[in-house]
């Protein structure tokens, strides 16, 4: 580039972005920003306030710490599956095995054969699990070409019948003291579990917006063709995804052993419909590409609040879940309307 | 008057009719007169408007200005099934059948007999028997299920589709482009037995020598109008129709020629094959040389540049660059040897049009912005704007969204990216599909400077002007092989259309 062209610096973060649209107005201001992650997500952290102002009505105990600790830690588990979920989907794939995957590491760093080894070898055990799992996914997804629905569903189904294998169907009890008292460590009062979910989430969150990494993955989820045509290996980016989400189920699945004090086949049945469905109201597309890890985790809140907000108020699950299921619906017609309405 | 003996009665005009699609004003005027009971030929290169023409006529697309009076009534079809509720049915090239139904359940899809809501199979299958045999194709099986049948099987069964319809105008859309000799015959058999029946047909090829065999009258479409219309099929000189074909009312500049220099080879191709889709192609490039690739749709040309790319794996054959072996069907190891690709479908194959222009432009070369895989976006902003003010892509806001821009800028950001990268060999499809004049100079100017500064390039484009006009030496492909190389000032237009187009007389 032999010529040297005086380029308007825009501001390189797309929130500074939107707020300096917001200050300076283009006809396209308001499309911007509902086009935008922070504006798709505007609407979640609506929801939230509505679901925070229907709480202190309706609950003394809703607005107090303790019990704010409580969502929070309710939501750490899914959480952190949720993190490695939004990866898949982003990059244009979905993973249905992350419940069963993280049940099998529960199980697997909790025998009483790995337990011998103390904790550090029963983490490491989880999240190789996890990873091993993810692993096979990516591959048989990248380079046995099958959709990744059928390879994860598969994965899912294995996944349980080896855990119960492995467990014999029973709850294998945590002995060492190291793993259980993850769950019951309080740093400044607030639980080592909602640490983790915060560490996940914003390393999660950096990979996905300030690395290379998290741009090929939305490269690859938004056309894929257009990225193998541009040089990037897809293939090895796609293991590499089933891998992160993985490894995600291997953290999530210590999260869960400690909380339980147990590894069990049993454990995050029907997390990955949970994890997938926080994505998706998180105003991820489903079809890729297109997403934000903070709206993910705003869909997890959410549906976590609701079941707070249920169980304080003695309500059954039963309507629980069709408010949740309604609340899927409504978050989706919103992010078609938006769509439209962007250029 | 004699004319007036003849005056066939008319079915359709069109007049006037205008479409404009972002960028691109795709049909400028056009007419068209289809006589009851005539054999109509549509002739015009790639990009004249025919598709667009027949799309407005099926109702895929709504014109914006001109006429349709159909049977003396005006009409205006908002969707292809008002279209087809007026009697018109379209056999596009791209067939769209239902390849997992049965034969049958295409033939009568969207109108299946029924009696109660319940489909009556057996109706249908009957009809569809009729109209195979009717079609001369009575081996075909109702049952078998389409995606099963080659694809002259399934043309017929798309056939069967438009007469059962009761349609009084098929338009077909270059139907012998997957048929054998045997096969044309018989298309044209059942295409007279149509149109003695009043049924009219409106007949795109590129076959000359098939629209005299076929044809009553013949339309010519150049740039998005009617340059002829009504020419008698069988008795107008071929040179007046290519004539007619190539003529243009625009004149493109090409930016002039630097003379060839005895530089250094820097793509060797040798005897690059993928079953199927070419054989035994070979050619050399040099630094600062730019080679054509002539042929029709479907001649494989975009195959070969794919294969050459590594985006197909070769089935046999090499490609070096700069005397190094490149890995079979591996894109990343192309580009790392120094290649680039702007694919012939900019939207699909070569854009992220969910992203900023300038996320389009860095993807190739992230990690030269990265340290320790973290990105850093100003580097990469800068760079990106850099190249995209370099080639003036306008806006000139790099951080717009890629889906905001018009086709030609939208190529301009798949240029840049290739700019940015740095390339040895850059592989051009269909550069300035879609593109408006202003841009298309642009383009043309930037691949002359780019071979100026020793970019070996290699042009692949339906317009055979572009060719001559931009390349040093042109290659014309034909039915997946090179028939024809020369330089490109041994040739002229209607030499090459020649020799693209040259079917082996096949009625």
């Amino acid at each position: 580039m032999s010529e040297h062209q005086v380029t308007t610096a825009p501001a390189a973060d797309e929130r500074s972005r939107v707020e300096a649209a917001g200050a300076a107005p283009r006809p396209s201001a308001l499309h911007r920003l509902l086009d935008s992650g922070a504006g798709r997500n505007l609407g979640l952290v609506a929801v939230l306030v509505i679901l925070a102002v229907v709480g202190v009505g309706t609950a003394d105990t809703f607005a107090t710490a303790s019990n704010l600790l409580t969502i929070l830690t309710s939501a750490s588990i899914i959480g952190v599956i949720t993190v490695g979920v939004t990866f898949v989907i982003i990059g244009g794939g979905i993973d249905l095995s992350v419940g069963k995957l993280m049940a099998l590491a529960s199980v697997w760093a909790t025998t009483v054969a790995t337990q011998s080894f103390g904790p550090v070898v029963m983490i490491l055990c989880a999240l190789l699990v996890g990873m091993g799992g993810g692993l096979v996914n990516g591959l048989l997804i990248a380079y046995g070409r099958i959709v990744p629905f059928i390879v994860t569903l598969a994965m899912l189904i294995s996944a349980q019948g080896l855990a119960e294998r492995i467990s014999g169907r029973r709850s294998q009890i945590v002995t060492d003291p190291t793993i259980g008292a993850i769950a019951t460590t309080r740093l400044l009062g607030i639980p080592l579990l909602v640490f983790v979910f915060a560490a996940v989430v914003a390393v999660g969150w950096v990979v996905l917006n300030r690395t290379t990494f998290g741009r090929r993955t939305f490269a690859i989820g938004g056309n894929a063709e257009a990225a193998r045509l541009a040089g990037l290996d897809v293939r090895r980016h796609t293991v590499l995804l089933y891998v992160v989400s993985g490894l995600c189920c291997g953290i999530a699945a210590i999260m869960i052993a400690s909380l339980t004090t147990t590894g069990s086949s049993t454990h995050g049945t029907l997390y990955e419909l949970d994890a997938i469905a926080a994505v998706i109201i998180g105003g991820t597309l489903l079809t890729g590409g297109r997403g934000t890890l903070i709206g993910s985790i705003l869909g997890v809140l959410v549906f976590t609040t609701i079941t707070n907000l249920f169980v304080l108020n003695n309500l059954d699950t039963d309507v629980q879940n069709i408010a949740k299921g309604v609340i899927i619906v409504i978050a989706v017609l919103i992010q078609i309307r938006a769509r439209r309405t962007s250029p | 008057m004699l004319l007036a003996m003849t005056e066939p009665v008319a079915l359709l005009t069109m007049r006037g009719i205008v479409k404009t699609f972002p960028g691109v004003r795709a049909l400028d005027g056009v007419d068209l007169d289809v006589a009851v009971g005539e054999v109509h030929c549509l002739l015009g290169q790639n990009g004249a408007g025919k598709s667009t023409l027949i799309k407005v006529l099926g109702g895929a697309h709504r014109p914006d200005a001109g006429s349709i009076v159909l049977d003396g009534a005006e009409v205006s079809f908002a969707t292809p099934h008002a279209a087809d509720g007026a009697g018109i049915a379209t056999i596009h090239q791209e067939l769209d059948l239902v390849p997992g139904l049965s034969v049958a359940e295409n033939v009568v899809l969207g109108h299946e007999p029924a009696r109660f809501g319940f489909t009556r199979p057996r109706d249908a299958e009957e009809l569809a028997r009729a109209l195979l045999r009717r079609l001369g194709h009575p081996e075909i099986p109702p049952r078998r299920e389409l995606g099963r049948l080659s694809a002259a099987g399934q043309q017929v069964v798309g056939m069967a589709r438009a007469l059962a319809r009761d349609a009084r105008l098929i338009v077909m859309d270059e139907p012998s482009a997957v048929l054998d000799p045997e096969e044309v015959r018989n298309l044209f058999r059942v295409i007279r037995e149509l149109t003695a029946e009043g049924v009219s047909v409106v007949y795109i090829s590129h076959r000359l020598e098939e629209i005299r065999a076929i044809g009553d009258r013949v339309t010519v479409l150049k740039d998005g109008r009617t340059v002829a219309r009504n020419l008698p099929a069988a008795t107008t000189p071929t040179a007046d129709v290519i004539r007619l074909m190539t003529g243009r009312s625009i004149e493109y500049v090409f930016p002039s020629r630097a003379a060839p220099e005895d530089s250094g080879v820097v793509l060797e191709v040798e005897a690059l094959s993928r079953t199927g889709e070419f054989a035994d192609v070979s050619f050399t490039v040099r630094a600062g040389e730019v080679v054509g690739l002539a042929g029709l749709v479907g001649s494989g040309r975009s195959e070969i540049l794919e294969t050459v790319f590594g985006a197909r794996r070769a089935t046999a054959g090499t490609v070096r660059v700069r005397g190094t072996q490149l890995r079979r069907g591996s894109v990343p190891a192309a580009v790392r040897a120094g290649m680039g690709l702007c694919p012939e479908e900019r939207k699909s194959q070569g854009l992220l049009m969910g992203e900023p222009v300038y996320r389009n432009v860095s993807l190739p070369v992230l990690s030269r912005f990265a340290r320790g895989g973290f990105l850093r976006r100003d580097a990469e902003l800068d760079a990106a704007s850099a190249v995209t003010a370099q080639l003036d892509v306008r806006p000139a806001d790099a951080t717009r969204g890629t889906a905001t821009l018009s086709g030609g800028n939208q190529q301009k950001v798949v240029l840049a990216r290739w700019l940015l990268r740095g390339c040895d060999v850059l592989l051009l499809d269909e550069p300035t599909r879609g593109v408006d004049v202003g841009a298309r100079s642009e383009i043309y100017a930037l691949v002359r400077r780019l071979a100026g500064q020793g970019v070996a390039v290699v042009l692949v484009s339906s317009e055979v002007p572009e060719v001559l006009g931009l390349a040093d030496r042109v290659l014309v492909v034909r039915e997946g092989r090179v028939v024809h190389t020369s330089a490109s000032d041994e040739l002229d237009e209607g030499r090459v259309l020649d020799l693209v187009m040259e079917g082996e007389a096949r009625v």
